[in-house]
C-alpha cells in the first residue's frame, strides 16, 4: 500500500501525485536537462571547469546543480568497446522525506503534487537538511548561505506545464507525469529490455515499501545504483528516530535521577 | 579473517553530503550544551543536599555555558538574522527544532537560577528556577546525540542507540569537572560523585558504541562503521579524550582531600569532554566523505 504524501501533509482535493522517471537507457548525454534546468530556475553558475570524470563537469547534485548527468565508461563485456552510461540524476522527492522531517524551521514543505520543495524566505541556513539526505542532494549555497534543490517546477506545474528538464529532453528519457502512470510505464520499458537481451536493466526507488517509500522521482539503471553514485539501499534516517529518542530519554532520566540521587547524598 | 568486500562507487565521489555545521560551532555547541545541562543537575542536586558553594558555582556555569551554547548555534546558521524561525513551528521529527525549543524553555530558567544566585534577589524563585533547570537540563545535556544521529552520516546514525548514554556521561563528566576544578574539596562531593558516575558511564557507553560499530556486515576486516572513530584525526582525538577521562576519574577518587589534584582531575575531565565532541563530530565528517561507509553496508543488507 502506497502512502499519499500530499494528503499525509494535510492537502485536500489534491492532483495526482506527479513525479519523474527517468530511464537512463535512452540518455544521450547532451545535457540539456542541466541547461534548461539552469536557465529556468535562475539558478547561479557553480563553476566551470573540467572534473577528469568523463563529459561529466558538474561532478554531483548540489545547491547549484539541480539536475545532473553522469558519465560512465566501462569495458563492454558484449563488445570489445566501452560501454557508456548516462544518466540525468535529480531530487528524488522522497515519499519518506529526511530533509523535510528533520528541517526545524518548515521551510522545507511537501506540496499539492507530493513533491518536496524548500521555502527560500523561511529557510534559516541552519543546513541540517545537507547531511540528513541519504542521496546527498540538497545542499547549502555559498552565496546567500541558503538550502537548495530541485522544486520538480513547483512553479511550471502550478501553471499546468511540465518541469523544464523534462521538457527539453530530447530523447524523452526524463518523462514527467502521474507517478501511478508512470510506475506502469516503466514496468512495460523494462519487460521490453528483458526481451531485447538487456538482461542488467532494473528499476530504482519505484517500491513504494523501499527504505523512502519510493521515490517520486524514479529511475531506469543499467547497472548497480552505486556506479552512477546513487546509494544502494537508502533508509530515511527519521524510520530509527523513535528509538532514537527513547534512548535520550532513558539517558536524560539517567541524568535526573543522578540530581536526585546527589540531592539525597550526604549533607556538608 | 573475511576480507572487506569490493565496491564501487562514482569516481570515488562520495555518494551523501558532508555537514556544513563549522569544525568550530558545532563541537563547541554540543560541548558547552552537555555542560550547561549537567551544571544544572549539578546545581539542583547540590543545593538540595547543603553544598551551597558548589550549588553557586553551577549555577553561573550553567548560564555561562548555555549562552556560549547558543551563540555557536547562531554564529553557525547560514542566515543568523534568521535564528527566531527555529520558533516558527515545533516538529517532534528534528531534533534541531526539539533542541531549539528545549533552549528557549531552559535559558531562561538557568539565567533565572544564576542572577538569584548571585545577586541574593527572590531566594524562593531562585531555588524554584534551579529546581526547574534542573529537570530541563537533563534533556538539555542529551538531546544533541539526536541531533546527530538522525542524519545519514553511518557512523552517527548507526549509533544511536550508545550516542545518548556517551552525551549524558560526557556532560556529566564536564560539569563534575567544572564543580572539581572551582570547588573546595570539603564542597566538592556531589561533583566528585557525578565524575565519577558520568566518566564510567562515558568510557563504558563509547566501548559499547565502538563494539556495535565493528561488526558492520561488508566492513569486517576493517573497524567498520568504528573506523572514524579509531582511525585518522578523529581518533588520535578521542583516544586522548579517553585517556583524560580516565585519569580525571582516578583523580576524582584518588586526590579527594588535595585541592590541587581534585583541581587537575577537574580539568582533565573538561579537556576530554571537549575532545570527545570533537572527536566524534570529526570522525562524521570523514564517514560522510568516504563512500565506503554508505555503500558497503547498504549492499550487504540488500
Amino acid at each position: 500500500m502506497s502512502i499519499d504524501p500530499a494528503a499525509r501533509a494535510g492537502h485536500v482535493d489534491h492532483p495526482p501525485r506527479m513525479g519523474f522517471f527517468t530511464d537512463t537507457s535512452i540518455c544521450i548525454g547532451c545535457k540539456a536537462c542541466e541547461v534548461a534546468c539552469k536557465e529556468w530556475n535562475e539558478v547561479p553558475e557553480d563553476g566551470i571547469s573540467l572534473s577528469g570524470m568523463s563529459y561529466d563537469n558538474t561532478v554531483g547534485l548540489g545547491a547549484s546543480t539541480w539536475r545532473h548527468v553522469a558519465f560512465i565508461e566501462q569495458p563492454d563485456p558484449a563488445s570489445d568497446s566501452i560501454r557508456w552510461l548516462m544518466s540525468s540524476d535529480v531530487c528524488k522527492h522522497c515519499t519518506e522525506a529526511a530533509c523535510l522531517d528533520v528541517c526545524p524551521t518548515g521551510a522545507l514543505f511537501r506540496t499539492e503534487f507530493g513533491t518536496v520543495v524548500v521555502q527560500d524566505d523561511v529557510c534559516n541556513g541552519c543546513g541540517y537538511c545537507v547531511p540528513a539526505c541519504p542521496f546527498g542532494v540538497i545542499a547549502r549555497r555559498e552565496e546567500d548561505h541558503g538550502a537548495h534543490k530541485c522544486t520538480l517546477c513547483y512553479d511550471r506545474l502550478g501553471a499546468g506545464l511540465e518541469p523544464a528538464c523534462a521538457q527539453a529532453c530530447p530523447t524523452k528519457s526524463i518523462q514527467f507525469g502521474p507517478l501511478d502512470e508512470l510506475r506502469e510505464r516503466a514496468r512495460l520499458r523494462v519487460e521490453d529490455l528483458h526481451e531485447a537481451g538487456q538482461d542488467s536493466a532494473r528499476l530504482y526507488l519505484d517500491d513504494p515499501a523501499d527504505g523512502i517509500g519510493g521515490g517520486g522521482a524514479f529511475f531506469l539503471l543499467l547497472d548497480e545504483p552505486e556506479v552512477y553514485g546513487l546509494p544502494p539501499d537508502p533508509v530515511v534516517t527519521t524510520r530509527d528516530l523513535p528509538g532514537l529518542w527513547k534512548h535520550v530519554a532513558i539517558a536524560a532520566a539517567g541524568l535526573a535521577g543522578a540530581a536526585v540521587a546527589l540531592a539525597l547524598g550526604q549533607r556538608q | 579473517m573475511v576480507p572487506d568486500a569490493e565496491f564501487t562507487s562514482y569516481y570515488g565521489r562520495p555518494v551523501i553530503k558532508e555537514p556544513v555545521w563549522k569544525p568550530l560551532d558545532v563541537p563547541v555547541y554540543l560541548f558547552m550544551g552537555g555542560l550547561a545541562g549537567a551544571s544544572s543537575v549539578l546545581a539542583a542536586g547540590s543545593q538540595l543536599s547543603g553544598h551551597r558553594e558548589l550549588a553557586r558555582t553551577a549555577k553561573v556555569s550553567a548560564l555561562g555555558a548555555i549562552s556560549l551554547s547558543a551563540a555557536a548555534l547562531i554564529h553557525d546558521l547560514g542566515r543568523p538574522g534568521r535564528f527566531v524561525n527555529m520558533l516558527r513551528v515545533f516538529k517532534p521529527s528534528s531534533p534541531m527544532s526539539v533542541g531549539s525549543w528545549l533552549l528557549a524553555g531552559y535559558g531562561p530558567v538557568a539565567g533565572a537560577a544564576a542572577v538569584s544566585e548571585v545577586t541574593g534577589l527572590l531566594p524562593a524563585a531562585g531555588t524554584a528556577a534551579t529546581l526547574g533547570a534542573g529537570l530541563i537540563g537533563p534533556a538539555i545535556a542529551t538531546y544533541t546525540a539526536a541531533l546527530i544521529c538522525d542524519t545519514a552520516v553511518p557512523s552517527w546514525h548507526e549509533g544511536y542507540r550508545e550516542m545518548p548514554y556517551v552525551f549524558a556521561g560526557s556532560a556529566s563528566s564536564a560539569a563534575a569537572g567544572l564543580g572539581l576544578l572551582a570547588a573546595r574539596p570539603a564542597d566538592a562531593s556531589p561533583a566528585r560523585k557525578l565524575a565519577v558516575a558520568g566518566a564510567a558511564t562515558e568510557l563504558v557507553a563509547k566501548q559499547l558504541l565502538i563494539r556495535r560499530l565493528s561488526a558492520t556486515p561488508g566492513l569486517e576486516s576493517s573497524k567498520g562503521l568504528a573506523e572514524p572513530y579509531v582511525a585518522g584525526r578523529a581518533g588520535t582525538v578521542l583516544r586522548v579524550g579517553e585517556i583524560l577521562t580516565a585519569a580525571g576519574l582516578a583523580g576524582a577518587v584518588l586526590g579527594r582531600r588535595s585541592r590541587a589534584v581534585s583541581a587537575l582531575a577537574g580539568a582533565s575531565l573538561l579537556a576530554a569532554s571537549a575532545l570527545t565532541r570533537y572527536g566524534i563530530f570529526e570522525a562524521g565528517m570523514a564517514c560522510a566523505r568516504d563512500p565506503k561507509y554508505t555503500i558497503v553496508p547498504q549492499r550487504a543488507r540488500r
